[in-house]
């Protein structure tokens, strides 16, 4: 495989894991957040580097698809944020334990 | 690949990483979202070197403009100027288990693309003049998009929808002032 495509998986598992980390480790839903949004970003590397690799344009497609679910994602989400930062000032995802409000 | 490009794409994938540790490791959420735009752009060197010239161009116009303003946004929104930001864990350890598994993770990603074949050289490398043409070219995709994935586009649209009236009804205040969840 080519060098640049073999490496840019390497980065895409490395950047996906940092992710994971930051959802597993942070209590700030924003920061949470971001690591949602990092690991869709290693996923599009991924779709890209193959792309690549194989020649074909498949791969740009389902990353024009995924930034589209993102943004949606994103936009639904923070709104859900912005919800609760309404209800009680500082936001703890632990003490976020009550569903009905 | 020339040996400029491999330099600049090094330098992107060190900015790459240091943009993810960062946003993993600040303090500020303020400064996660700018460790998270310099990741970014990163990627998109990297998207550009990886010959996808429209997905760089949309990595920094809808990740890097859009969805981080909309993040900094709500961030500057509800943090009071003066106020302290901790790390706080909820478990003991925590930290010490979180580079454990980050290690793990990683040895696994290692491991699997290491015995996948990743770094074995190419069987029949392609020629440099026809990648050029058929991958980095708008035209090409546009095509496939509007012909063969035009049932995907289309999804996307109708989510697209579903997600803006999702978030103005969520984060619409309600009537009577007492915050959100309309009549509950």
């Amino acid at each position: 495989m080519e060098q640049i495509v073999a490496y840019s998986l390497v980065l895409s598992g490395m950047l996906f894991t940092f992710g994971v980390l930051a959802v597993l480790v942070r209590r700030n839903p924003l920061v949470m957040f971001m690591g949602i949004e990092l690991m869709l970003n290693a996923a599009n590397l991924a779709f890209v580097a193959f792309s690549r690799h194989l020649n074909q344009l498949d791969g740009q497609v389902v990353a024009l698809v995924v930034m589209a679910v993102a943004a949606a994602e994103v936009a639904v989400g923070l709104a859900i944020i912005v919800a609760v930062y309404r209800r009680r000032r500082d936001v703890d995802v632990d003490e976020v334990n009550r569903l009905r409000g | 690949m020339s040996v400029i490009e491999l330099i600049v794409f090094w330098a992107a994938v060190a900015l790459a990483l240091i943009g993810a540790v960062g946003m993993v490791s600040a303090r500020n959420p303020v400064h996660s979202a700018l460790f998270l735009i310099l990741n970014f752009f990163a990627l998109a060197v990297i998207y550009l070197l990886l010959s996808a010239p429209v997905i760089a161009a949309l990595e920094i116009l809808v990740y890097a403009g859009a969805i981080m303003v909309l993040f900094v946004f709500v961030i500057f929104f509800f943090v009071s100027p003066g106020q302290r930001f901790t790390l706080s864990y909820s478990l003991p350890l925590q930290n010490t288990l979180a580079g454990l598994l980050v290690m793990v993770l990683i040895a696994i990603i290692l491991a699997g693309l290491f015995f996948g074949g990743v770094f074995s050289p190419a069987e029949h490398p392609q020629s440099a003049a026809v990648m050029e043409t058929t991958l980095t070219s708008p035209q090409e995709l546009g095509r496939a998009l509007f012909s063969r994935y035009l049932l995907p586009f289309e999804l996307t649209s109708l989510l697209l929808l579903a997600a803006m009236l999702g978030a103005v009804v969520l984060a619409r205040r309600s009537g009577n002032g007492n915050g959100p969840g309309g009549g509950a």
